[in-house]
């Protein structure tokens, strides 16, 4: 990282300190906010929170971990979730799954070359009785037939 | 100040203390329990697990220890608690009510070894290359709750590599069972903060910043997370067979220094209870292993007194009466892990730190210097170990600014472990070996050198000095039989104040040429200080950078290992408050026993003042071989 984009970062954190708070219950929240907008939270941001908030980068990166809504490399402009638990997979995921795979040209886990797409499994998302589900970034999607899927990526590209 | 360190961390991360209360109505008063129908009374908030154990009961744990806070994540240590409808935790039920516990009832046993299982299912066990094996709280639950086959399967492959790229501590996570120990210990205990669980469900391990190698992360190297593990999983970097290799090669001469804190603890190793010093009977052991000579590192830490003391005059002089700018409080440089602390987390404040060696390396510059010449040895054949309660001083002896001999200052860093495990495989039991001396040239050292193994002792040694120095009495005079009690025992941060007065003795000869007189300290009161463990090294910097009480101080003693050095991270293990207490008192009894109680009584270092060190303490020659610089190392890892 450059060191202006250091200092911005520094600042960005220490505004979302000042709005959170520096109570350790205002790690996920500030963590969130990063998240959103740069899509990851970069090596210095994390080592910045935890120095912010007085606790360790270790703490911080093991919070990061433990969330697949947060990531610490940079990833897609659109992060793709299909659902991998039981119903979706009953109501034709794997259909789904590939149709997506051959539209990409990329499998679970990997990103676009053009860096607009990454694809990866989520666990239930809370959509069951309208399965096959997916996210992709914020935003939900239901009941999914292969032919869907295709049509609402080559919505977005 | 206080405050905010306190209320940083959530209350289940404080160590839960249960003291027996004096006054129990003060708490709420006493409860009647049944444990295994037996009635007893204990105070409200004792846990279940406490409760027990004071009535003789053992329950099995393995994510507790009596250093750390109540973490509940291993089910070991369930019981049956009557009415509920699950079992219980008992290291993190607090007893609130009356209750009836059952300990051993079928469900109860049943439950432990499924949980056992369960756990030795994802464990690698291959206890006869392990380094805990004998020693491994894993090993001891299956072997006495009756695991007698693998139920759920075992490892046979190890599921990660070994991660060797610290000088001090190895990580084998194969052997890990998240107790979450080290977690604790790192960041409770000692503020560093390097290691936590990484990931989540079958996928959790423990990691550190990012994955990183621990040799690319801060860490200290102050090997506690080691003492507390209850498996192999940690370890200290182990250099005995390097030093088997030297001690086989004919054309080496291998010399060993052997610090207070390995000799008072030692023992253990040896089935001996904690509190027994084996100082004489390692020295002949030593020998019979092959080292050509035995020193003492109480001779350099003596050497440090001189050394230290003269620097922290010679500052208050530059303050008080030349009113030049110079860095106060000075703070004690021979804990190595300290040394990283202060270099990653304060490094604006590393002018503060003395700038004299730890005694090890003052001793290894020493040997393949001044020892040299005497015995008429080649340095390059010299191979320097040094026997230490401490992993950080691996790293310490690795640095490269450590080569102020022209060689490397000291070969090796042994810890009381490995050095227990050599003799063993020496085939000698030390309890029982003839007592002998320490060898010439450096000979015999004193009490004063002695008590830098527990917190305290450096600023005990040091105002024993600086007391007869100063006011040209005897110290026995002020503090009965030369013990300054106030800077002993375990508080985590002690406080003391020393008021001058205005009679002042004449300066001693070693230092008349650095200041004329003493009138300029008439009247002053000397402040000074010592915390162990980082954490508690971590208040007094925050304070300081605040501007509280601790930045008026003259001197602060830091240790990095709880206890100091006696508590290090390459002790036996365990180590628990009793047994660091056990040390404690051992080397103090044997300070007590000593003729020689102060450094600069020491007519070895009196003499290496005359005949090699010839400008006197903090010299030219003597900041060449005995002082050192400091790295600033920041916060930040890229
Ligand atoms: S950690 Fe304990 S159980 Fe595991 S291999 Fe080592 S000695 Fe055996
Ligand atoms: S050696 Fe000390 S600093 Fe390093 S991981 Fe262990 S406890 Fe933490
Ligand atoms: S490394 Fe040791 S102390 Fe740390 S979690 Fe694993 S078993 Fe426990
Ligand atoms: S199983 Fe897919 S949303 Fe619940
Ligand atoms: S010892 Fe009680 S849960 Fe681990």
């Amino acid at each position: 990282m450059l060191v202006t984009e250091k200092n911005n970062m520094t600042e960005e954190i220490e505004e979302l300190v000042r709005r959170y708070g520096r109570e350790r219950s205002s790690l996920l929240p500030i963590l969130q906010s990063i998240q959103r907008k740069h899509k990851h939270i970069p090596d210095f941001a994390q080592q910045e929170v935890a120095r912010l908030l007085d606790i360790h980068p270790v703490e911080v990166f093991s919070v990061i971990s433990f969330y697949s809504f947060l990531n610490t490399k940079p990833k897609g402009r659109f992060i793709v979730r299909l659902c991998q638990t039981i119903s979706c997979d009953l109501q034709g995921k794997a259909a789904v799954s590939k149709a997506i795979e051959r539209e990409l040209g990329i499998t679970f886990g990997e990103t676009t070359k053009d860096n607009k797409f990454t694809l990866e499994y989520a666990n239930c998302v809370g959509m069951c009785d309208q399965g096959p589900a997916m996210i992709i970034n914020e935003r939900v999607y239901f009941k999914l037939t292969p032919e869907k899927a295709v049509q609402i990526l080559n919505e977005l590209k | 100040m206080e405050s905010k360190g306190d209320l940083r961390a959530p209350v289940s991360q404080t160590p839960l203390v249960v003291e027996k209360p004096k006054d129990t109505s003060a708490i709420g008063g006493m409860v009647s329990i049944e444990i295994n129908e037996k009635k007893v009374s204990v105070p409200l908030g004792t846990t279940i697990l406490e409760a027990c154990r004071q009535n003789g009961i053992t329950i099995p744990t393995l994510c507790h220890h009596d250093d750390l806070c109540v973490a509940g994540v291993c089910r070991v240590c369930v019981v049956e608690v009557e009415g509920m409808r699950t079992l219980q935790a008992s290291c993190a039920f607090p007893i609130t009510n009356p209750l009836k516990i059952k300990t051993s009832s079928p469900m109860v046993r049943k439950a432990r070894r499924n949980i056992i299982d369960l756990l030795l299912s994802e464990h690698y066990g291959e206890c006869y290359s392990c380094f805990r094996n004998g020693k491994c709280e894993l090993q001891s639950l299956a072997k006495e709750y009756g695991v007698d086959n693998y139920t759920f399967g075992h490892v046979t492959e190890p599921k990660y590599d070994v991660d060797k790229s610290s000088y001090s501590v190895v990580r084998d996570m194969s052997k890990c069972v998240l107790c979450k120990r080290c977690v604790r210990t790192c960041i409770d205990l000692q503020e560093v903060g390097v290691l936590e669980a990484i990931d989540r469900g079958d996928k959790t391990h423990i990691g550190t910043f990012l994955e990183k190698p621990l040799a690319d992360v801060i860490c200290i190297n102050c090997g506690q997370c080691i003492n507390r593990c209850p498996t192999g999983a940690l370890r200290a970097n182990d250099p005995s067979d390097e030093i088997w290799a030297a001690i086989d090669d004919p054309t080496k001469h291998v010399v060993i220094q052997t610090a207070p804190s390995p000799r008072a603890a030692i023992g253990e190793e040896f089935g001996l209870g904690a509190g027994h010093s084996m100082t004489r009977e390692l020295n002949t052991a030593l020998k019979r292993i092959g080292f050509d000579k035995v020193f003492d590192t109480n001779f350099t830490a003596d050497l440090t007194i001189i050394e230290e003391g003269t620097e922290l005059i010679i500052r208050l002089y530059k303050a008080l009466v030349q009113k030049e700018n110079v860095a106060l409080p000075q703070f004690t440089s021979c804990s190595p892990g300290w040394v990283k602390f202060i270099e990653h987390y304060y490094p604006e404040y590393l002018d503060n730190m003395s700038s004299a060696k730890s005694p090890q390396q003052m001793f290894g510059a020493l040997i393949k210097t001044f020892y040299a010449q005497k015995a008429g040895v080649e340095p390059k054949d010299i191979v320097s170990v040094a026997v230490m309660p401490c992993s950080a001083k691996k790293f310490e002896c690795n640095r490269p600014e450590m080569y102020d001999s022209g060689y490397k200052d000291v070969d090796y860093g042994l810890t009381t472990r490995e050095l227990a495990r050599m003799i063993k495989e020496a085939g000698i039991n030390l309890p029982e070996m003839p007592k002998s001396d320490f060898d010439s040239p450096f000979g015999e050292a004193s009490g004063a050198g002695l008590i830098f193994g527990a917190t305290g002792g450096v600023m005990e040694a040091a105002i024993r000095s600086v007391v007869e120095f100063v006011l040209g009495k005897k110290v026995e005079d002020i503090f009965e039989k030369a013990n300054i009690i106030p800077l002993r025992g375990f508080d985590g941060i002690k406080y003391m104040e020393i008021p001058i007065g205005d009679k002042v003795g004449p300066v001693p000869d070693l230092i008349k040429h650095l200041v004329p007189n003493w009138d300029w300290l008439k009247g002053a009161v000397l402040k000074i200080a010592v915390a162990h463990g980082t954490a508690n090294a971590k208040k007094i910097m925050d304070d300081i950078k605040a501007g509280g009480k601790f930045s008026e101080c003259h001197f602060i003693e830091f240790m990095a290992c709880p206890g100091g050095c006696l508590g290090g991270g390459g002790q036996p293990i365990p180590t628990t408050p009793e047994i660091r207490k056990k040390r404690a008192e051992a080397i103090y009894a044997e300070d007590e026993s000593l003729e020689l109680r102060k450094s600069h009584d020491n007519p070895n270092v009196v003499r290496i003042y005359e005949e090699f060190l010839t400008e006197g303490p903090c010299s030219h020659l003597s900041h060449e071989l005995l002082h050192t610089h400091y790295t600033k190392r920041g916060r930040y890892i890229a």
